[in-house]
């Protein structure tokens, strides 16, 4: 057990390299050179500049001054605000984008896990057909669309709930909402498959037939093994919101780190998009690590296998 | 009862004058395919879906010539026009036609979608044949290769590279096949390892066919369902990764225009009342990406042999 958590995490300390290495390369790849345009600039200005940010070194030492800075948690400076870091972006924006994240994941998977296991108890009554057409709709209607027709009719018709920003819990409604509503229908539609799968097994029939009631036999023996599925996509889900959150936080003016990658994007502000799809990747990679041992614990037929290797 | 019967030649019949006619098969026999697309006429969801991609497609091809307006020609004298009967669906903030610039924005995002599919199918079935066939350590070495570069979070990379790369159709379809290939691949792979464990590989291996022979006769053809099914569904990925981006300001470059730059475009314009600008790119988006879907979970469905009666 002991030997795989390491083995794992070897993986993902390899995999995050990888991410470094090929973005530090296709930031470096881009010609030209930020302080290039701020032609008024003097001489010796200029060289102080670029010795400064270590620009008048060969690449391979940059990579390596690079990772040194990473190792002691520095993303380095951001060339358009002159007085803040990469750090400071991450220190001001990362808990707001952690807040709506989370409570963005709480909605997908209680009411995805709600939706899937109504669906699969009223199999082909209309209770499934309804949850199955409106979880497909979720997954068609881009995040984007739906935030938009929200703040048209919600916020801006109806008057219900703030336009944008991110003040008190109302104003958090709507942009959990919207980056909720994808994965929620994702997990709707794999909670249903997987409960019904469970429901045909023998032990099923086994539970029934024991006299135990149908609350138990669907909680205890149904529920529980039919999450099985659900924990595994739990990675893919978080990294849905993360990403999902670039373009949420952009629409609802949330001062998260989503707004600040993209607007670092339209400023073309380089180590700002190092630092940030870095600390990103470095988070998502984590995430599905744990969530990797987590499922060797939750399911013991993995942890057998996971042995015997 | 007690009467006798007089049991007489003529009351006999011989039932078939020769053997053959017992064999001979009355009802047409149904091909796998033909099976297929029975299940799957069946299925009124999955049916919707394919005639809304066709209707679409056609939409897309003669849209932009349904009226005497351009893609790119601007009237600022026509600004902002409610949808009328000059404009079936409005003009935007420039003055242009939106109904002739929806169905130039259709060519465009629907192009993106199936190129991005069909190059994801070709790498993927390359590589994850490749990989499947061959000897135990070059397939690990290939599969670990895969699963480094797909930790990468997509839609990171995606941006990343568009941040990079010049700004065009063809980067938006290189930016989303250079990872997108591989979950195609894996499935290839899981196919094929599983199907070089059937005992008709083995004999056609034993009467000495080579390699590419077993691959096209044998394993290609096995596998193209699961595949197909894959490829239609990697069509609105491609197709939301596209607007997602275009949303970010990384899409097309102007004047053309896709749905995202559209919905992108008609972003300020709801605050001022215009929803209109909106809703046409955005129900376009939603109603092609749930026609895929619906149609690939129909073709998954109708391709399931255990749901044959």
């Amino acid at each position: 057990m002991l030997n795989y958590i390491f083995k794992r995490l070897v993986w993902a300390v390899v995999t995050l390299w990888v991410v470094i290495t090929i973005t530090f390369l296709l930031m470096h790849s881009i010609p030209g050179n930020p302080f290039a345009k701020e032609g008024t600039m003097p001489e010796a200005v200029y060289n102080n500049l670029q010795q400064y940010y270590h620009l008048d070194e060969p690449l391979a030492v940059q990579y390596v001054i690079y990772l040194k800075q990473l190792a002691q948690f520095d993303f380095g400076p951001s060339l358009k605000s002159k007085t803040i870091t990469v750090n400071d972006y991450i220190v001001n924006g990362f808990p707001v984008s952690l807040h709506l994240g989370i409570q963005a994941l709480i909605i997908a998977v209680c009411f995805g896990l709600i939706f899937g296991v109504i669906a699969s108890l009223n199999r082909n009554r209309w209770p499934d057909y309804l949850a199955m057409v409106l979880s497909i709709i979720g997954i068609s209607v881009p995040s984007f669309i739906l935030a938009t027709f929200l703040i048209n009719y919600v916020a801006v018709e109806w008057r219900l709930l703030p336009v944008a920003t991110w003040e008190s819990w109302s104003h958090t409604i709507l942009p959990s909402i919207s980056l909720a509503m994808m994965p929620m229908a994702y997990i709707a539609r794999l909670m249903r498959s997987s409960m019904l799968e469970v429901l045909g097994q023998d032990y099923m029939y086994t539970a029934k037939a024991k006299g135990l009631s149908r609350h138990m036999v669907i909680l205890q023996h149904a529920f529980r093994n039919a999450l099985l599925p659900v924990v595994t996509v739990l990675g893919i889900i978080t990294t849905n919101l993360v990403t999902g959150s670039f373009i949420i936080e952009k629409i609802f003016g949330i001062p998260g780190m989503g707004e600040m990658f993209v607007i670092g994007i339209f400023n073309r502000d380089y180590p700002v998009i190092l630092g940030s799809t870095i600390f990103y990747a470095a988070i998502l990679i984590f995430l599905v690590f744990l969530v990797d041992i987590a499922y060797t614990f939750i399911d013991p037929r993995i942890k057998i296998t996971g042995e015997g290797e | 009862m007690s009467e006798k019967r007089h049991l007489t030649q003529d009351m006999f019949e011989k039932v078939h004058d020769n053997f053959t006619e017992a064999e001979k098969i009355n009802r047409p026999s149904v091909s796998y395919w033909e099976d297929v697309w029975r299940r799957l006429k069946e299925n009124k969801l999955a049916m919707f879906g394919l005639i809304a991609i066709l209707a679409l497609t056609i939409l897309a091809i003669i849209g932009p010539y349904l009226n005497s307006y351009t893609y790119y020609e601007q009237d600022f004298t026509k600004k902002n026009l409610e949808p009328n009967v000059d404009h079936w669906f409005g003009t935007d903030q420039l003055g242009r036609d939106i109904f002739t610039r929806v169905w130039y924005g259709a060519r465009i995002s629907l192009f993106i979608g199936l190129m991005a599919a069909l190059i994801d199918f070709i790498v993927g079935i390359v590589y994850g044949g490749i990989s499947g066939i061959s000897n135990e350590r070059t397939d690990n070495a290939m599969m670990r290769i895969a699963e480094t570069l797909y930790a990468i979070p997509y839609l990171l990379l995606v941006i990343l590279l568009m941040v990079v790369l010049e700004q065009g159709l063809w980067t938006i379809i290189l930016a989303m096949t250079i990872t997108g290939w591989i979950p195609m691949a894996r499935l290839v792979r899981g196919q094929v390892l599983q199907l070089k464990q059937q005992e008709y590989v083995q004999a056609s291996e034993a009467l000495g066919a080579t390699m590419k022979w077993k691959l096209h006769k044998h394993m290609i053809p096995n596998t193209l369902g699961p595949i197909l099914v894959n490829v239609t569904l990697t069509v609105p990925t491609a197709i939301f990764a596209e607007a997602t981006l275009s949303f970010l300001g990384l899409g097309i470059p102007a004047p053309q225009a896709s749905w995202g730059t559209m919905a992108n475009d008609a972003l300020d314009s709801i605050l001022v009342g215009n929803f209109y600008q909106l809703f046409f790119p955005a129900i376009l988006i939603s109603l092609t990406m749930f026609a895929f879907n619906v149609f690939g979970d129909g073709l998954r469905d109708a391709l399931d042999p255990k749901l044959r009666q």
